[in-house]
């Protein structure tokens, strides 16, 4: 802290990139610093989960095992795909990325509430990251990410322990992160962001930080149980010792319900960005997705139950969480709306963030549908376990939160980097996504519906078509995500062209020079307007003469 | 706007201001609501113990109430009081870093650590106790005659005869009981030492002088966490130790 502060004191002021030797970056307490230190590491665990799930949608291609040699390698591979993604990626890839480089930038503070917190959460995280990638290579585990009980506990013959406690450490890391945006939100915003003028995006990160500090405790004294149990037999969740399996799936679904939207509310964060630039109007019913997402927070942790319909809970209990669950989806869907009702009228401009963000709200869309019918007790226990479940929170959460994610990526890019991208390339990985995304799990939906079950490495032969085309999906896919990583990184070697504010965008990130400097503002920051003061009538005006620098 | 001072030296009586914050009262804030919501996180760390205790226990109230009487209430109820007096000692060594004691923080953390390790003493004699008597769960769990009377007194049938299937559940719920026993005593034995280690190593750092505790920031976070870690306990000794 002291070495770059000092710097600040003395000579101009250096852009947060500028002192480049290794001690710099490990030692960092920079947001923006740590920002980049998760998006390396979330890009090399995203790229190890694609790769497994590659390796399975190959398998999957014809009706016999006949890739992956046993059926044993196959729970371990979607086992390891699942933690990898989940925990390593769709968990910290928006807020710990994004969050962290964006946060204090919007709301005019020179840094997060607790910088050596945060360094200390990516440290944390990356002592869980090396276990697990420890367990990959050294045996495996074949439970799946659930980790339910009795088979975790009493069966399986793999490395559960390790698992367990690879999980415990990434979940503190998560919860660092959490406490250090709530507390920024509350007592680092510069004078006059009041609650009112904050960016959605801070809202929304808000509210996951709240579920982040609440229901990942649960999450770890569930899997510390689990841990016990194997260890010592202490008959937690053994009937013959008193216990209930059941317990298990409360406790975890306690936190991995509310879990679906620490993955997704900072999607929403993303969209509420980028949403009202590229249609140059103020955002729509500002309060309401506002207040939404904080409902979301607290509503996602009445409906768990909704995963356990068919555990033998009692059917009173499996309406209560039907009904509750319905609830839940009110929130998602004001969002929805007031997305679709600024772009209503709006002057869309169709570059590659925007072009995200629309493949984001359809996908998302269906995904949401679809929780519908799998909410109804009756539609869940003919699908319950099946492929229609898989394509489900696949779209909720690659459909979902990878397209937000990128979203996100290619629109502060410029601000991260100081360099613009190829446009024609962003587009065609954008519309490359949305294609190959669709076809790899539309199919699974139908799959699912016709009776094939999750987690199979055989299947029966009528399936082989649907499946084909799953997998062609996948190849299409795979070079849609592989594109921008290829693209971005070359333009690390162009000179730095994108000036503060290649978009036209308000936020007061915006306002200051790409990339920032060290403490992010010169001199102190007074907000005086509401956000989101995109006036339509300009708009075009405005996109005709920001320097717009596209280098395709 | 950069006013603050970022010298890394000990302060000499007054709070340093780190770099990222403007004012004094901002920083204050900031740790406190800090440690607030770290709080607030180990509580639902707790609450998930706390449910599943209450549910197991509405579901065998008999095996329940048999594991409660083989706690030493009284064993229980010194120890809750040594534990008040330390956030006591606690209390005084926050009062003491507001005034600018110096030698009062010291003395005050001293206090409360030396309380918090007999706390632990009394614990861990507790446990040794309970080891002996086999009611460590896992494969040594063994259930004496006596308990066995009870428990099945407790699993009879409308006719008055023994049913077989809720005696065995009885004894599953009786060990049950351990479980949740040793764990939640456990993990909040766990945050006892750690606090410990903290107050030690304030009062170690506060004597060489590495900073001073006075003001509104250190000393009074760290009392948070042992009044926190206090609390906790005061659930659990009615919880575990009296309910009938
Ligand atoms: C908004 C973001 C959402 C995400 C990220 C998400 C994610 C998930 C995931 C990961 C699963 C599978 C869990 C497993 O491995 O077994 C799942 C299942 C399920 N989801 Fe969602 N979901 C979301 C929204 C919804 C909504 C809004 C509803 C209902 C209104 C819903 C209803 C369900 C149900 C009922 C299941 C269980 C299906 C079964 O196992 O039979 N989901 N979801
Ligand atoms: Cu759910």
């Amino acid at each position: 802290m002291s070495a770059s502060a000092l710097a600040h004191h003395d000579g101009p002021p250096a852009d947060y990139l500028s002192d480049s030797t290794v001690a710099s970056w490990l030692l960092t307490t920079d947001h923006k610093r740590v920002g980049i230190l998760y998006m390396i590491s979330v890009t090399v665990f995203f790229a190890v989960g694609g790769l497994i799930a590659g390796l399975m949608r190959l398998e999957l291609m014809t009706p016999k095992g006949d890739v992956l040699a046993t059926p044993d390698s196959y729970n371990r591979m979607f086992t390891m795909h699942g933690v990898i993604m989940i925990f390593f990626f769709l968990v910290p890839a928006i807020p710990s990325v994004l969050g962290n480089f964006l946060i204090p930038l919007m709301i005019g503070a020179r840094d997060l509430a607790f910088p050596k917190i945060n360094l200390l959460s990516w440290y944390v995280y990356i002592i869980g990251g090396l276990m697990g990638v420890w367990i990959l290579i050294f045996g495996g585990i074949d439970t799946g990410w659930t980790f339910y009980t009795p088979f975790s506990t009493m069966y399986s013959n793999t490395m559960v322990v390790t698992a367990a406690v690879t999980v415990f450490i990434t979940g503190f890391s998560s919860i660092l992160t959490g406490l250090n945006f709530v507390v920024t939100v509350h007592t680092m915003r510069a004078p006059g962001m009041t609650w009112f003028r904050l960016p959605l995006f801070v809202w929304s990160h808000y509210a996951t930080a709240l579920i982040m500090v609440l229901a990942t405790p649960v999450l770890a004294i569930s899997i510390v149980l689990v841990g016990l149990e194997r260890l010592f037999h202490v008959g937690i969740f053994d009937p013959k010792l008193g216990g209930d399996p059941i317990l298990f799936q409360h406790l975890f679904w306690f936190y991995s319900h509310p879990a679906v939207y620490i993955m997704v509310l900072p999607g929403f964060a993303v969209i509420s960005e980028i949403i009202p630039c590229f249609a140059r109007r103020p955002i729509f019913g500002y309060r309401f997705i506002a207040f939404a997402s904080v409902a979301i927070a607290i509503f996602g942790f009445l409906v768990w139950g909704h995963h356990m319909f068919v555990s033998g809970q009692s059917m009173y209990a499996g309406a209560v969480f039907s009904i509750l669950s319905f609830l839940v989806a009110i929130p998602s869907a004001i969002k929805v709306f007031n997305w679709t009702a600024t772009l209503y009228k709006g002057s869309i401009k169709f570059d590659t963030p925007m072009l995200y963000a629309l493949g984001f709200i359809g996908l998302f869309t269906i995904g949401g549908l679809t929780g519908l019918m799998l909410a109804s007790l009756a539609i869940d226990v003919h699908v319950h376990d099946t492929y229609f479940v898989v394509a489900h929170f696949h779209y909720i959460m690659v459909g979902g939160t990878t397209m937000a994610y990128l979203a996100g990526i290619h629109f502060w890019w410029p601000k991260i980097s100081g360099r613009t991208y190829p446009e024609l390339w962003g587009k065609l990985s954008a519309l490359l996504v949305f294609v190959g995304f669709n076809l790899t799990f539309f199919p699974q939906f139908l799959l699912g519906y016709l009776g094939m079950p999750r987690r199979y490495f055989e299947y029966r032969p009528e399936f082989q078509v649907l499946n084909v085309m799953s997998t062609a999906g996948a190849s299409i896919l795979a070079v849609g995500l592989i594109m921008p990583l290829v693209y971005l990184l070359l333009s690390l070697r162009q000179p730095r062209n994108a000036g503060p504010n290649p978009w036209g965008a308000t936020g007061l990130e915006w306002q200051v020079e790409s990339p920032p400097t060290t403490h992010n503002f010169h001199e102190p920051v007074l907000v005086t307007c509401e956000p989101y003061l995109y006036s339509p009538e300009e708009a075009e005006r405005e996109y005709a003469h920001v320097q717009h620098v596209h280098s395709s | 706007m950069h006013t603050s001072s970022t010298s890394t030296a000990p302060d000499e009586g007054t709070q340093l201001l780190l770099s990222h914050f403007d004012d004094l009262d901002q920083q204050h804030l900031t740790s406190n609501l800090g440690m607030w919501f770290f709080l607030v996180s180990e509580v639902m760390f707790f609450s998930g113990l706390i449910a599943a205790y209450t549910v197991y226990r509405a579901l065998a109230p008999d095996a329940f109430k048999l594991g409660s009487h083989h706690m030493a209430m009284w064993v229980g109820f010194f120890n809750t009081l040594v534990l008040l007096t330390s956030s006591l000692t606690m209390a005084f060594a926050v009062r003491c870093s507001q005034v600018g004691d110096r030698r009062g923080i010291v003395r005050n953390l001293i206090l409360t650590a030396l309380l918090g390790t007999i706390f632990l003493g009394v614990k861990a004699s507790e446990y040794k106790t309970e080891i002996d008597h086999g009611y460590l769960p896992g494969r040594s769990f063994h259930v004496s005659e006596h308990d066995a009377e009870v428990l099945k007194a407790a699993s009879l049938d409308a006719n008055g005869n023994l049913d077989e299937a809720k005696f065995s559940r009885n004894k599953g719920q009786f060990q049950m009981m351990f479980v949740l026993y040793f764990f939640m005593t456990g993990v909040h034995a766990f945050h006892m030492i750690v606090g410990i280690a903290a107050v030690l190593i304030f009062a170690v750092l506060i004597r060489i002088k590495w900073f001073s505790g006075f003001g509104t920031t250190q000393v009074e976070v760290l009392g948070l966490y042992w009044h926190f870690v206090d609390v906790v306990w005061v659930f659990l000794y009615p919880l575990l130790y009296l309910i009938e």
